[in-house]
């Protein structure tokens, strides 16, 4: 992997704090006693089956859901008795857009900005995310990948210590997906820590330091990416057939213009 | 750490974000105008006036007689003439006509001392007989008739009886008074009518599209309150819906003489019932959206609410119109107190302190639904 990892082991500071979260809907157990630790600067994954969890345990930390038990603090503060207090520190990103489709984006950056009281160029937001020339565009004739990014800018509004991305490149095509990865590592790179949920592994392998594995409500793996595969290896481990030199992905993107490694600097 | 994020800011930016999503998608409004803008218009042109009875006058009926001529000159009375026997008897057994007439002339008296010298046949006083049939079809103007027929004879008869004192005298009177046209009973009833609509429907729909837009959820990871986020949604739909209730009003009053009893001033008292009215009604539009999961099950529970106030309320008949069993539910609906203090603001020109029973109870619905509204508002 040409990206080098941030985890500072040994100086690592944890951001996210989750000890034996547990979530019922009603007779569901969405959440069965997890544990993980999110530090600061880097890249964490969350992933799994649909239905797993991923989302749930993302949303009991954004303060949007109470946990049925366990304690979640976000930089030392409480989600279930201070949330008000973690809301300005954080910056979300959901699954679906969550505007008003007829405002343009700049005008729903500028509502943001009265949301967190904060002062705003719009444009130069605009600017980090690549969507200067859509800056009077209205959010309902944006494309996907457009979106998802546009919704990450809403999410850096307020400056954020932690930015959370729930399935941030679901739909995307595979040019728009870097595009989306570049982004993110930016974030990244100004010490922002981000947590993410995805079913693509090339995602998480590519992008995430650390990714906590979920099924059935229960973490199963958390490691990086790197150490999994190691020990997946180490078990004795063969993939059943060698791949190809090449994936129709590379095709796909060579043939639709910008190369992933140019991409990457 | 920073300082608590301040409400009144975002608030501002909710109601200017929903300003311009209204403004740009103002389906909604321009709905809340069309029905009672066509309501007014069809009562408005209906007029004061009672229909006339519609009387048939038969084929062989005497017309150059004092009774015909008095008849003509009544406007309470639509004279159907060329009528043929059979259609009338049918219009009439149909309650079509109100009553046919037939007079004959049936023998001519000449007065002691002769006629005057050269006076023309046709001005001879004549005995007639005036037949009147009314149908058990139409019984009021019927009754309407036979009392007008009656008092032209009773007159005709005393004249000739030459009677100059007679045992009964009447006198007639007017008392000046304010014209109360249909259209100042229709108008507030549609206003408010219209408001509950808006209230209760475009709210609905407005916080339906908006949770399943997940703009609600957004906005519920940021440090915005939940009654911040109401109050603005509130706010900049109380804003267009004042527009709106004032494009009402001015037609009202410039295009069917609503009356707006002091001007300006009652003008203004009519905007803050307009006002305190939306409120009450918003917060129904609130719980529903809360309640609903879409907008198929919201919609129902939207009728609900709005179509027996509708009836109920005194928008299009006043309520001593229903049975007495239904009345007292009536009388305590939201929309009726709205209806009688703008009925009563615009035309008897009493002030919003004289209203203040209507007003009391109106914000004490609102009052009752707001806390309702706060404990069962959710962003899913």
């Amino acid at each position: 992997m040409p990206q080098t990892k941030r985890v500072r082991r040994g100086t690592k500071k944890s951001v996210i704090s989750v000890r034996n979260l547990v979530k019922n809907y009603n007779a569901v157990q969405a959440v069965r006693d997890i544990s993980f630790d999110v530090y600061e600067g880097e890249i964490f994954g969350l992933l799994g089956p649909n239905g797993a969890g991923k989302t749930t345990t993302l949303e009991i930390i954004e303060t949007l859901r109470a946990p049925t038990a366990g304690d979640v603090t976000v930089m030392g503060i409480s989600v279930q008795k201070e949330p008000a207090r973690i809301k300005p520190l954080i910056g979300v990103q959901l699954q679906q857009s969550g505007f008003y489709p007829s405002l343009t984006l700049v005008e729903t950056l500028r509502l943001f900005s009265d949301l967190y009281n904060t002062t705003i160029n719009p444009i130069e937001i605009l600017g980090e995310v690549g969507l200067v020339e859509k800056a009077r565009a209205k959010v309902n004739q944006l494309s996907g990948g457009q979106k998802q990014r546009f919704s990450i800018a809403t999410a850096l509004v307020n400056k954020p210590k932690v930015i959370f991305l729930d399935e941030p490149s679901t739909g995307l095509d595979p040019k728009a997906r870097r595009d989306l990865w570049e982004l993110i590592r930016q974030i990244r790179a100004r010490g922002t820590t981000v947590i993410l949920t995805t079913h693509y592994m090339d995602e998480a392998e590519t992008l995430c330091d650390r990714v906590a594995v979920i099924d059935l409500g229960k973490i199963i793996a958390l490691d990086s990416p790197d150490h999994l595969i190691d020990k997946l290896v180490a078990s004795g481990y063969k993939r059943p057939k060698v791949t190809k030199q090449a994936t129709l992905e590379d095709v796909f993107l060579d043939l639709t213009g910008k190369e992933f490694e140019k991409d990457e600097k | 750490m920073k300082s608590k994020p301040n409400q009144l800011r975002a608030l501002g930016g909710i109601i200017r974000a929903s300003l311009i999503a209204t403004y740009r998608n103002p389906s909604s409004l321009v709905f809340g105008l069309i029905f009672p803008m066509i309501f007014i218009v069809i009562f408005g042109f209906l007029g004061n006036e009672a229909a006339p009875a519609k009387l048939a006058v038969r084929a062989d009926t005497h017309t150059d007689n004092p009774i015909y001529t008095a008849l003509k000159d009544i406007k309470a009375v639509e004279l159907k003439t060329d009528l043929a026997e059979e259609k009338i008897n049918e219009d009439l057994s149909k309650g079509n006509l109100d009553a046919s007439i037939r007079i004959t002339a049936e023998e001519v008296l000449v007065p002691a001392g002769g006629l005057p010298r050269g006076a023309p046949i046709q001005q001879m006083p004549a005995r007639f007989k005036v037949e009147l049939t009314t149908s058990k079809a139409s019984p009021q103007n019927g009754e309407i008739l036979r009392s007008i027929v009656d008092n032209i004879s009773g007159k005709i008869n005393l004249a000739a009886a030459q009677i100059q004192t007679p045992l009964v005298e009447t006198a007639f009177a007017e008392t000046e008074g304010r014209r109360f046209s249909s259209i100042d009973f229709i108008l507030p009833g549609q206003l408010g009518f219209s408001l509950l609509n808006i209230g209760v429907f475009a709210t609905v729909f407005t916080f339906l599209t908006l949770k399943q837009t997940l703009v609600i959820k957004r906005f519920f990871t940021t440090p915005v309150k939940k009654i911040t986020i109401i109050a603005g949604e509130a706010i900049s739909r109380l804003l267009f819906s004042l527009i709106q209730a004032a494009i009402i009003i001015a037609i009202g009053y410039y295009g069917f003489h609503y009356t707006l009893i002091h001007g300006w001033a009652t003008f203004g008292q009519l905007m803050v019932l307009v006002a305190l009215g939306l409120i009450v009604f918003l917060g129904f539009g609130l719980v529903i959206s809360s309640i609903a999961k879409d907008e198929r099950s919201a919609s129902p529970l939207a009728n609900i609410l709005t179509i027996p106030q509708f009836l109920l309320a005194g928008t299009f008949f006043p309520i001593e119109m229903f049975p007495q069993w239904l009345q007292p539910i009536g009388k305590v609906l939201p929309l009726t107190f709205l209806n009688d203090s703008l009925r009563k603001v615009a035309f008897e020109g009493q002030t919003l302190v004289a209203v203040a029973p209507e007003i009391g109870w109106l914000a004490l619905w609102g009052v009752g639904i707001y806390v309702l509204t706060m404990l069962v508002f959710k962003w899913e």
